[in-house]
C-alpha cells in the first residue's frame, strides 16, 4: 500500500497560442511563483522538484538544465520525466511518489511545453524509422483512422462530438489561465469548421498551446501542517501499450489501457458508480470524439451511450458528473503540462479555489493522462484521507 | 525506512557501433539477461523505468519502442528523460512509497546515431550559451582549464586516469576500449579543445544497462545475491557556466554528502571500498573524487598518482574502465550502478575488487557535470 502524500498548492501560467513575452524557464518559473505564492511556501521550502516536458518539440536536449533555476531547483534534487502525452500525469505521480518515499517532504512537479519554438507534428511524426515513420500521421491522422471505427461501431454522430468541443471552450470561459475561451461557439460552428482528416473538424482538435502548470505536494504529516484541504492521493494507475497503431485492435472502442487503469484506481478507493460517487472529472482529451470513447472506458455510461451522456448534458458545469470544468486539452495544450493541469484543475476543484469554474462541494475527483497511441493515466484525489 | 535490493543486473558489451542491433533489440537482450540473473520472470516486474533522451534517438517519446521489450505492456512504465542512475534513483523510491515492490529500471543509446556535438550544444539555454557554440567539449574544456589553474593540477596527472582506466578495461569483457596506453600517448594524441586531447575524452558509445530493483520483503529468500541500496542523494547546479564555481562541482558535493548521511558513511575514504564515477574526460574523474570528498579539493592528482584510486589502492576508482573506456551518454550512470552492485556481489570476474562490502556509484548530466547523481550499495 502507497503511503500517503497530498497536492496542497497549484499555479499556472496563461496559456496561448504564443508566449513570445517569456522564454521557457522564466515560463516555468510564472507557474512555480504561482504554485508557491498557493501554498504560501518559499523556494527553500522545496525538497525536490520534477520537471516534465516532451525534450524533442522545442529541440531542448535536455530543458531541465535550463529550467531547474526557474522551478527552485538549485542544488536539489531535480530530474525531467517524460512519456509523450501521459507526460504531466507521469510527472504528477513522480511528485506524489517523491513526497511518500520518505525522503522528501515537499515536492514541486512542474509541466511545460513551448510549441510555438518548434513544429509539433513534425515532431510527433518522428516515429520509428523502420515500421511507422512512412506512413507516421501525427496526432490528427491516427485519431480519424480509429475515430472512423469507433462512429461505425458505436453510432455517435458528428453533432454529439461537436457538443464536447463546445462544452470545453465555453468552459474555458471560467477558466481565466485557458488558451482558448469561445463564450459564442456553436455546435454549428464547430461542424462547418475546416475538415482537418475526415471525420475530424478543426474545432474537434486540441490546440497546441504555449503554457507550463505547477504542484506542489506534501508528505501526510507536512501536508496537515501546512493546508487546510489537502487534496490527497487516493489511487494512481499508469497502463502502456503496444507501440505500434497496426497492433492496437479498436483502440478507442476497447481503450483498454484506460478500462483497465479506471477499473483498478476505482477499487483501490471503492468507486462502483463512477458516474455518481465522482463529483468532479479532469480528463485529457485530445480530440472531442475522445471524450467520449473515454466515458465509456471510464465507466461512465455503458457502451455505445456516451452520445446520451453528452445530449443529456450530465457533463456540464450543471450536470451529474461535470467534466473538464476547466476546459480540458481542447481548450488549452502544451503538452508536457497538459496532464499537470488536469491535477492541478482537480486539486484545485478539492481545494475549493475553482472560482467562476468551481464544482460546489467537491470531495472525490478523477484525473486521466493520455498519450502516444493509447496509453493511460488516472488519478483519484479526495478531501478525505 | 523500507529497504531496496538490486537483486539483477546486465549489460551489453558497449561498442563504437552496434549496427547489428537496432535499440529494441538491444534493450531486449539486457533485459532479458537482467530477469535471468535476479531469477524472476517478466511478469514479476510491477513497474519499469527507463531512460533515454529523445534528441539522441531521433524519435518522439523514446521509450515507446521499448514497451514490448521491456515487458511494459499494461503495466506502469516512466522515461526519465536523462541519465540512468537518476532512473535507479526514482524506480527506489517508488519502491520506498510503497508503491511497487519490483522495478526494472533499463537505460540505452546508441552515440553512433546522433551528432554527439550539435546534440550537446542543444543542452545549453537557447538565448545566450547555445548561440556560443558550446557543446560537451568546449563546456569540458573551459572546466578543465579553472581546475587545472586553480588547483594545479597537471595534464600529465589527468592522462594518468587515462592510462588507468583504459588499463582496468582489459579486465573488463564488456568495455569497448581496452588499452595499454602510456602518459605519453595520452599528451601526444590530437589537441581536441585545450587542454583536453583525444585520449583524455570517452569515446563515442553504443550500449544499453538494465537493473532490477525489488523491496527487502521480495528480495530477501528469493534472491541469491541481493545487493542493497544505502543512500541516495543528487542535486543540479547552475545552468549557465559564469554562474558556477567550475572547480569545485557544489552540486557533486550535495549529492554525496546527501547519500552518505543516509548510508551513514561517516568517512567515505576509509569505509567505501571502491567507486565507479562518470568521467566524460579524464580531469573529471580527479574532480569528482574531490567533490565526493574521497580527497581535500585540490588533491585529486594526487590521488591518481600515488596508485590510491589504482585497482591495487586503497581506494580503486573505475574497476570497470570508466567512461574513458566507452559507455554512452545517459546509460554511464546505470552502468556504474550496476559493476557496483557485481562488485559488492563479488562477481565482477576478473576487475573484481577483493572484499568489495561497500561501493559508490556516480552520475552526471549536463555539461561541465551540472547535475549530480550519487548511490551506495552493500553487501
Amino acid at each position: 500500500m502507497t503511503k500517503n502524500a497530498a497536492i496542497i498548492g497549484t499555479g499556472q501560467t496563461r496559456h496561448a497560442r504564443r508566449r513570445d513575452d517569456v522564454n521557457q524557464c522564466e515560463l516555468v518559473n510564472e507557474a512555480v511563483v504561482r504554485a508557491l505564492a498557493d501554498a504560501e511556501l518559499h523556494p527553500q521550502d522545496i525538497d525536490a522538484v520534477v520537471l516534465t516536458n516532451m525534450e524533442l518539440f522545442e529541440g531542448r536536449a535536455l530543458p531541465d538544465l535550463w529550467c531547474a533555476e526557474g522551478a527552485a531547483g538549485y542544488l536539489k534534487h531535480c530530474f525531467k520525466i517524460a512519456t509523450g502525452g501521459t507526460s504531466g500525469t507521469s510527472g504528477a505521480m513522480a511528485g506524489y511518489y517523491h513526497a511518500a518515499s520518505g525522503l522528501f517532504d515537499t515536492v514541486l512537479v512542474v509541466g511545460f511545453e513551448k510549441h510555438s519554438e518548434g513544429q509539433t507534428t513534425g515532431g510527433m511524426a518522428l516515429t520509428d524509422p523502420m515500421w511507422d515513420r512512412h506512413v507516421a500521421s501525427a496526432a490528427i491522422g491516427n485519431f480519424a483512422l480509429s475515430i472512423s471505427q469507433y462512429i461505425a461501431a458505436r453510432g455517435v454522430t458528428p453533432e454529439q462530438a461537436a457538443k464536447v468541443a463546445v462544452k470545453a471552450r465555453r468552459n474555458a470561459c471560467n477558466n481565466p489561465y485557458a488558451h482558448l475561451q469561445m463564450p459564442e461557439i456553436t455546435v454549428s460552428d464547430v461542424l462547418r469548421s475546416d475538415l482537418l482528416a475526415d471525420p475530424i473538424h478543426r474545432l474537434d482538435m486540441c490546440p497546441t498551446s504555449d503554457g507550463a502548470c505547477a504542484l506542489i505536494y506534501a508528505s501526510e504529516e507536512k501536508a496537515r501542517k501546512l493546508s487546510p484541504r489537502p487534496a490527497w492521493v487516493k489511487a494512481a494507475v499508469t497502463r502502456h501499450d503496444q507501440p505500434y497503431i497496426g497492433d492496437l485492435e479498436n483502440r478507442l472502442l476497447t481503450m483498454r489501457t484506460l478500462r483497465d487503469a479506471a477499473r483498478t484506481a476505482y477499487q483501490q478507493v471503492g468507486i462502483r458508480d463512477p458516474l455518481r460517487e465522482l463529483d468532479v472529472a479532469e480528463i485529457y482529451e485530445p480530440v472531442t470524439y475522445a471524450e467520449l470513447a473515454w466515458y465509456e472506458a471510464l465507466g461512465f455510461c455503458p457502451e455505445g451511450e456516451a452520445g446520451r451522456l453528452i445530449d443529456e448534458g450530465m457533463t456540464e458545469m450543471t450536470g451529474l458528473l461535470p467534466v473538464n470544468p476547466s476546459g480540458g486539452v481542447l481548450s488549452t495544450n502544451p503538452v508536457g503540462a497538459s496532464g499537470v493541469i488536469r491535477t492541478a484543475e482537480a486539486a484545485l476543484q478539492i481545494h475549493g479555489r475553482g472560482g467562476k469554474r468551481q464544482v460546489p462541494d467537491v470531495k472525490t475527483a478523477l484525473v486521466t493522462g493520455y498519450g502516444v497511441y493509447s496509453w493511460s493515466d488516472v488519478m483519484i484525489l479526495s478531501s478525505e484521507l | 525506512m523500507q529497504k531496496v535490493a538490486i537483486i539483477g543486473v546486465a549489460q551489453t558489451k558497449y561498442e563504437a557501433a552496434k549496427t547489428g542491433q537496432n535499440i529494441p533489440e538491444m534493450v531486449s537482450g539486457v533485459v532479458r539477461d537482467a530477469l535471468r540473473d535476479a531469477g524472476i520472470t517478466i511478469q514479476q516486474i510491477d513497474n519499469v523505468v527507463t531512460a533515454s533522451v529523445d534528441l539522441w534517438d531521433g524519435k518522439t517519446a523514446s521509450n515507446v519502442y521499448l514497451t514490448e521489450v521491456a515487458g511494459a505492456v499494461m503495466k506502469p512504465e516512466a522515461r526519465v528523460a536523462g541519465d540512468g542512475l537518476l532512473a535507479a534513483s526514482y524506480a527506489h523510491l517508488q519502491i520506498l512509497a510503497g508503491a511497487y515492490n519490483t522495478a526494472l529500471v533499463v537505460a540505452h543509446c546508441k552515440g553512433s546515431e546522433g551528432a554527439q556535438m550539435a546534440l550537446t550544444n542543444w543542452m545549453f539555454d537557447p538565448v545566450y550559451q547555445q548561440t556560443l557554440g558550446l557543446d560537451y567539449l568546449s563546456a569540458a574544456a573551459l572546466q578543465a582549464c579553472c581546475y587545472l589553474d586553480t588547483y594545479g593540477i597537471s595534464p600529465e596527472q589527468c592522462a594518468r586516469v587515462v592510462v588507468k582506466n583504459r588499463r582496468n578495461a582489459r579486465r573488463n569483457p564488456l568495455a569497448q576500449a581496452p588499452a595499454e596506453l602510456t602518459v605519453e600517448d595520452v599528451l601526444n594524441s590530437r589537441l581536441l579543445a585545450d587542454p583536453i586531447h583525444e585520449l583524455d575524452a570517452a569515446p563515442v558509445s553504443d550500449g544499453a544497462c538494465a537493473l532490477i530493483l525489488a523491496s527487502e520483503e521480495t528480495a530477501r529468500g528469493r534472491s541469491p545475491h541481493p545487493v542493497w541500496i544505502r543512500g541516495v542523494g543528487s542535486s543540479v547546479d547552475a545552468h549557465y557556466l559564469g554562474d558556477r564555481e567550475l572547480a569545485d562541482c557544489q552540486a557533486l558535493t550535495v549529492a554525496a554528502q546527501k547519500a552518505y548521511r543516509m548510508a551513514g558513511l561517516r568517512d567515505p575514504r576509509q569505509e567505501l571500498d571502491l567507486a565507479e564515477v562518470s568521467e566524460a574526460f579524464s580531469y573529471q574523474e580527479l574532480l569528482w573524487t574531490e567533490g565526493l570528498g574521497l580527497c581535500p579539493r585540490g588533491q585529486g592528482g594526487q590521488l591518481v598518482e600515488e596508485g590510491i584510486t589504482a585497482r591495487d589502492g586503497t581506494l580503486p576508482v573505475n574497476p570497470s574502465g570508466g567512461m574513458l573506456a566507452g559507455n554512452p551518454l545517459f546509460v554511464a550512470g546505470l552502468t556504474r550502478l550496476a559493476e557496483a552492485t557485481l562488485q559488492v556481489r563479488g562477481e565482477a570476474g576478473e576487475r573484481q575488487i577483493r572484499n568489495a562490502q561497500t561501493a559508490l556509484a556516480h552520475g552526471t548530466q549536463g555539461p561541465g557535470g551540472q547535475a549530480h547523481a550519487v548511490m551506495i550499495v552493500g553487501a
